[in-house]
Formats: structure tokens, sequence, C-alpha cells
């Protein structure tokens, strides 16, 4: 078995061509998840990167949103869930005894299909949270962190007249971008999407688009998406989930113009059924 | 197209020949529904119309204007006080009173003054329309006094300043709405917090295993118990186990809590329940704990549906009278107990005790008991219903 996360497996990526070599930042190996008797993801061997974005595609119920919820432990909070195998991030295994999910779920951010801001004003929404985690204090610093964190997430124009009313008041483009804010505002080095533009408009879809290109910059991003053409646009990796299995892993090029297996190539041009 | 007759009938698309059938059986059932409707609400309408009738008389009460006259001879003899021949007319409780009175307003003493003065209750029911038998000497000085305006129904202030009395004229709820108070008071803290902690660790924390759902059906079915048995448990366990006070607000309040516990878990899980998981998700996905998650999201949101729950439990409560009168809140209370350690009896137990009573004036105060009684657990539920709205406009 493989337990080093530097072993180059079946899955990972190729880098004969003369690309720089991305870092790696999460290292999945041999992972096995069941819902009681319901084996819903088999053996997935994954390298995630830095500074890249990398979608998540497949049929619906093959496991996407399950295999991203491995990544910051979230499925911890289904009773019937029972997870078999690694998830390095940063060289340690968030599946160790030693490790507390909720501080990897601080490292590890989350924005969902449906925004779900709190109901709470904007300026709550951003700050509540890392006034929990201690990173500031109420004041000045804080309101620097809402500022810097509503920037970033392209919002800050929008709302920095309103920033007491409450979230849920903002069209639901505004509300999927504070929630983006308020998952930056917590400083992770890594932020998983489930479907994040599925339930918005185009012209919202666009601007977290090009939200999320600004960020990978900074950050790992991790998305799932039923959109081909966003895949093409936005992700530098592509994975390809069948039923519970990792069918094929590569830059999104190749997954899209010369995809290695049959399945994939059938999905990606919607022969699949 | 042969004939014109026939393309009327066969041209409309619409026609269906079933229809007009299906249509008068649907009128047939509305009009079924309405009658249910109606009986329901005329037997409403009945009682409370005799509630009201019965009850708004003993909003008021007669007195008479009379010359009183304070001296060390009507102290020691209060009956001297009046004229002879109002002795069979004024209320013994007045009289009864007249040291008190003097007690409170020293400059009284060795006066005499023209005042108005409570008449006993059959006089009372006499002005009421009532008949009663009153010796014609009587009857002449009422009808005169009643001429001359000296003599008039005022407002009844007894009813909410005094306690229970054998006097019925001087009668009145003030013990029992204290006794209920009190009784609430101690229901309230002991059910609230101990409800909504019970339903947020079912509904946050447990684990759905057999010993979780064991206390689940548990709680079930203490809310199917009659409350009697509650008043049972009550004396077992709180009087003869723990030694308690008999009668007083503590034992009542606390079987009262036992009844109403299930009420606040079963609201309070539903409202927990009615938060969307979408905001849990978005804490735990920020790494918060989930203490925190509860506590400042979760909790939050729940809160209307939970305080809209114990409010309907609270009333549900105060209208118990059962499990109370096992637990001896029943007793004769003439003064308002000081505290909950102390006999006291609750306003249903009251109204219970002057519907045994066979005087009329005892009657009247049953109906109006139980309109007063009826109004708090009105503006209860109203509350409930005010709360509920003020809170969900809120965000
Ligand atoms: N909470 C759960 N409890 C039990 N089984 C679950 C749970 N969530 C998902 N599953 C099962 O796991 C499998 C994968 O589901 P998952 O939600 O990961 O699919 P998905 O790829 O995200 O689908 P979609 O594109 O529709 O979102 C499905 O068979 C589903 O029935
Ligand atoms: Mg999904």
């Amino acid at each position: 078995m493989t337990t080093n996360p530097n072993d180059i497996s079946s899955n990972t990526i190729d880098d004969s061509s003369a690309q720089k070599i991305p870092e790696t930042k999460i290292t999945v190996r041999d992972l096995n998840l069941y819902y009681g008797d319901n084996h819903a993801l088999h053996n997935i061997d994954m390298d995630i990167y830095k500074n890249k974005i990398t979608a998540l595609i497949g049929p619906s119920g093959c496991g996407k949103s399950t295999f991203l919820r491995c990544l910051n432990r979230m499925n911890d909070l289904i009773n019937s869930v029972r997870v078999d195998g690694e998830v390095f991030i940063d060289n340690k295994n968030i599946y160790d005894k030693d490790v507390d999910e909720v501080s990897v779920r601080k490292r590890v951010g989350m924005v969902f299909q449906q925004p779900n801001p709190f109901p709470k004003s904007i300026y709550d929404n951003v700050s509540y949270a890392p006034l929990k985690h201690g990173f500031v204090k109420k004041g000045n610093s804080c309101n620097e962190l809402v500022e810097k964190s509503l920037i970033q997430a392209g919002l800050w124009e929008e709302v920095k007249d309103k920033l007491s009313q409450p979230g849920t008041s903002l069209s639901g483009g505004q509300q999927q971008r504070l929630c983006i804010a308020r998952t930056i505002a917590v400083q992770p080095d890594i932020i998983l999407m489930d479907e994040p533009t599925s339930a918005l408009d185009p012209i919202s879809t666009e601007k977290i688009e090009a939200l999320m290109l600004e960020l990978k910059e900074k950050y790992a991003i991790i998305t799932v998406t039923h959109n081909m053409q966003q895949a093409g646009r936005v992700a530098d990796y592509t994975a390809f989930f069948h039923m519970g299995d990792l069918i094929e892993y590569a830059d999104t090029e190749t997954i899209f113009i010369n995809p290695g297996k049959k399945k994939t190539e059938d999905y990606i041009t919607g022969r699949y059924g | 197209m042969k004939n014109i007759n026939n393309k009327t009938l066969s041209d409309n698309p619409f026609y269906d020949p079933s229809l007009s059938k299906r249509h008068s059986k649907a009128r047939r059932f509305k009009i079924f529904t309405i009658t249910c409707i109606v009986f329901a609400l005329s037997f409403l309408v009945f009682f409370l119309g005799d509630m009201i009738v019965k009850g708004l008389p003993a909003f008021q009460q007669s007195y008479m204007q009379i010359d009183v006259s304070y001296n060390d001879k009507t102290i020691a003899s209060t009956r001297k006080a009046i004229d002879k021949k109002y002795r069979r007319i004024v209320s013994r409780a007045w009289l009864r009173n007249i040291p008190n009175q003097v007690e409170e307003s020293p400059e009284l003493m060795n006066t005499t003054q023209s005042t108005w003065v409570l008449v006993n209750h059959q006089v009372d029911q006499y002005m009421k329309g009532h008949y009663f038998k009153i010796k014609s000497k009587e009857l002449k000085i009422i009808e005169d006094m009643h001429a001359q305006g000296k003599l008039q129904l005022q407002f009844n202030r007894i009813f909410f300043t005094q306690g229970d009395s054998k006097i019925p004229e001087n009668s009145g709820l003030k013990s029992a709405i204290i006794g209920s108070i009190l009784t609430l008071l101690v229901t309230m803290v002991v059910a609230f917090p101990m409800g909504v902690m019970t339903a947020v660790y079912l509904e946050e924390f447990a684990d759905d295993n057999r010993w979780t759902q064991f206390i689940e059906v548990n709680i079930n079915n203490l809310a199917a118990i009659p409350s009697i048995l509650f008043g049972l448990l009550g004396l077992a366990v709180f009087i003869n186990l723990f030694g308690l006070p008999r009668s007083s607000p503590l034992v009542g309040g606390l079987t009262l809590a036992l009844m109403t516990l299930p009420i606040i878990i079963v609201s309070s899980r539903a409202a927990l329940r009615s938060v969307p998981d979408s905001i849990r998700q978005a804490g735990y996905g920020l790494g918060l704990t989930k203490v925190q998650v509860v506590q400042d999201h979760v909790l939050p949101l729940a809160f209307p549906g939970i305080m809209t729950g114990s409010i309907i439990g609270l009333a549900h409560a105060m209208g118990e009278t059962a499990p109370l009168i096992i637990i001896g809140m029943i007793a004769f209370i003439p003064d308002s107990p000081g505290s909950i350690f102390e006999a006291a009896t609750v306003m249903p137990a009251q109204i219970f005790t002057w519907a045994g009573m066979p005087e009329r004036a005892y009657i009247e105060r049953t109906a109006a008991g139980i309109m007063v009684l009826l109004s708090v657990l009105i503006s209860l539920n109203a509350l409930a219903i005010i709360l509920r709205k003020k809170f969900e406009v809120k965000w």
C-alpha cells in the first residue's frame, strides 16, 4: 500500500512535458468510503495541486460531493459514514487520530451549492468565524479583515454601504460571493466548492468563475461542476468520477481533447446515458 | 353536422355528462363541513355567552352610603358603628374590618364619617335582580336608599384584592392569582431550561442509537400520561419522599414542570429541526465547533419556535387542576401566599372550589373566575403569536 505521498501512482499527473512541476497540496491514497453498506468511493488515489483549480465531473450520484467532503472531514457529521484510507494535506494525514476535524475545516474552507449565508448582517457573516477563531479582535483589525475578504470576493463595491443589512437580503449571486468572502476570511489553504454556480444566473456565474481564477493565485481550489464548459473555462485539472471510481484524472485539455478512457469520452461528448 | 339540436350538444368539446353529478357531490360535502364548523362555533358561542352573562355581574358589587362612627366602643364591638336598622344589610366582613381601617388612618378615631359600605350578598343579589327572601322592613330601607342613590352597584375591587372567604361578598381571586403566578414561575424555571437542553441534546448532539430512541419514546409517552397521575407522582416523590411542604407552589410547580416538560421538548425539537441544515453545514465548513454552531446559529433561529411552544406549555399548565388537587392546592386560602413554600391555591382550583358552593354569589364568582382565567390564557396565546411574528421579521 502506498503511504508515501510523493509516490507517483497511476492516477497522478504525468509530468513528462517540460511544464513546471506544480506543488502537491493534497494527496489521497486508497480512499474508500461507505455509507452503511453502500460502498460509495472505491480506492481513490489522487494528487491535488496548489495554485490550481481542479474540477470534479461525472454523472449524478457518482460520488463527487462525497469525495469533496472527505477532504475537510465533513463526512464525519453523517452518522453512517466510515472512511478508510489516507488524505494527506501538507504531508499530514487528516484522518490520523491526533488530528482534530475542526482544525481541518478551518484550513480547508467549503462553499456550497445553495448560497447559505447566516441570517445575520453582512459584516457578521464575514467576521463571525475569524472572531471565534481568535484571528482578530473586535475593532479595527476586524473591520480590515472584513473589508479585505469582501474585496477579494469582489463584493466590496456592492455592499460597502450596507454592511449592517442582513446577508440574506442580497441576490443569489451576491450571497454566493458573500459565502466565498466568509470562507476566505478564515484564511484557509484550500477551498472546496460543490457546484458553486448551479443555482446562479449566467452573469453571476461569470463573476464567480473570474473570482475562482483570481483566488487560485493563493489557494488550491477544488470544484464540482456539471457544466462541461465551466470545467473547460476555469479548471487546470479535471477528474472524471463514475459510480464511485475515479476513472480518469489529467490536465483539463487532455480530458477534453484527448481522453484516455472510453467512458470519459462518452461522458464529455454527451453520449453518456 | 346533421341537425341543429345535436349540434349544440356534440359541438361543446367540454361537455361531460358525469360532471354535474360530481359537482353536486362536492357541494354536499362542502355543506356538511360548513355545518360542522357552525356546530362547533355555536357551542363555543353558547359557552362563552353563558359564562359572560353569569360572570359579568360579579365584577360589580353593591355598596351603601351610611354614617359610620369610629370610637373605642365601636372598635370593641363593631356592630355598633352603624345605625341599628342597617345591621342586617351591611356585610359582616366590612364591619370586621373597622379596627384595621382605624389602624391605617388614625385620624378617623372619634369621628363619624359618611362612607360607602359593603352590603351583604343577599342584598347584593337583590340589587342584581335576583329574588331573595329579605324581610319587608329591610326591603323598605333598601328601596329608599336605592331611590336616593345611596345604594348602588360599583366596580368590585374586592374580587381582585381579597383571597377566598367564607363570606361570599368578601371573597376574591387574589390569592389564587398569586398562587398561580408562583406555581408557574417554579414550573418555568424548572421546565424551560431542562426542556430546551434536552431537545438540544437529542436533536443536535445525540447519535441515533437504541438509547436515544428509548429516551424519545419515553418522552412521547410522558406527554400522553393522564395529568392526575402526575399529581400522584408529585405527592409520592416531592411531598412524601423529599418532604417538601404540602399545598405549596413549589410542589405544584415541580409537578406541573413534569407535565410541561414533554410539550417543551417536543416543540423545541420541532423548532430545531426546522432550522435548515445548510446553516449547520456553513458553520462546520468554517471550522466552528458543535457548541458554537448550535449556540450562535441554530438556537437563535429556533428560538421563536421554542418560545411559542413553551408559552403554550405554560398556558396548558395554568389551566391544569387535577394534579394540583392531589397535592393539596385546593385548600381554603384567604391570605395570599408570600413565598413558594406557603400553602396556596391556583385559579382553576379556586374556580373548582367556588363551583361547589350553593350561594348564588359564588356561582357568579365561578363564572367570573373562568372569564379571568380564559382572558389570561388567550393573552398568553396571543403573546406566543406576537413573539413568533416579531422574531421572524428580525432577519
Ligand atoms: N448522506 C448520505 N447518506 C447515505 N448515502 C449517501 C449520502 N450522501 C450521498 N449518498 C450516496 O452516495 C452516493 C454518491 O453521492 P454524492 O452526493 O457524492 O453524488 P454526487 O456525485 O455529488 O451527485 P450529484 O452530482 O447529484 O450531486 C450516492 O449513491 C448517494 O446515494
Ligand atoms: Mg453533489
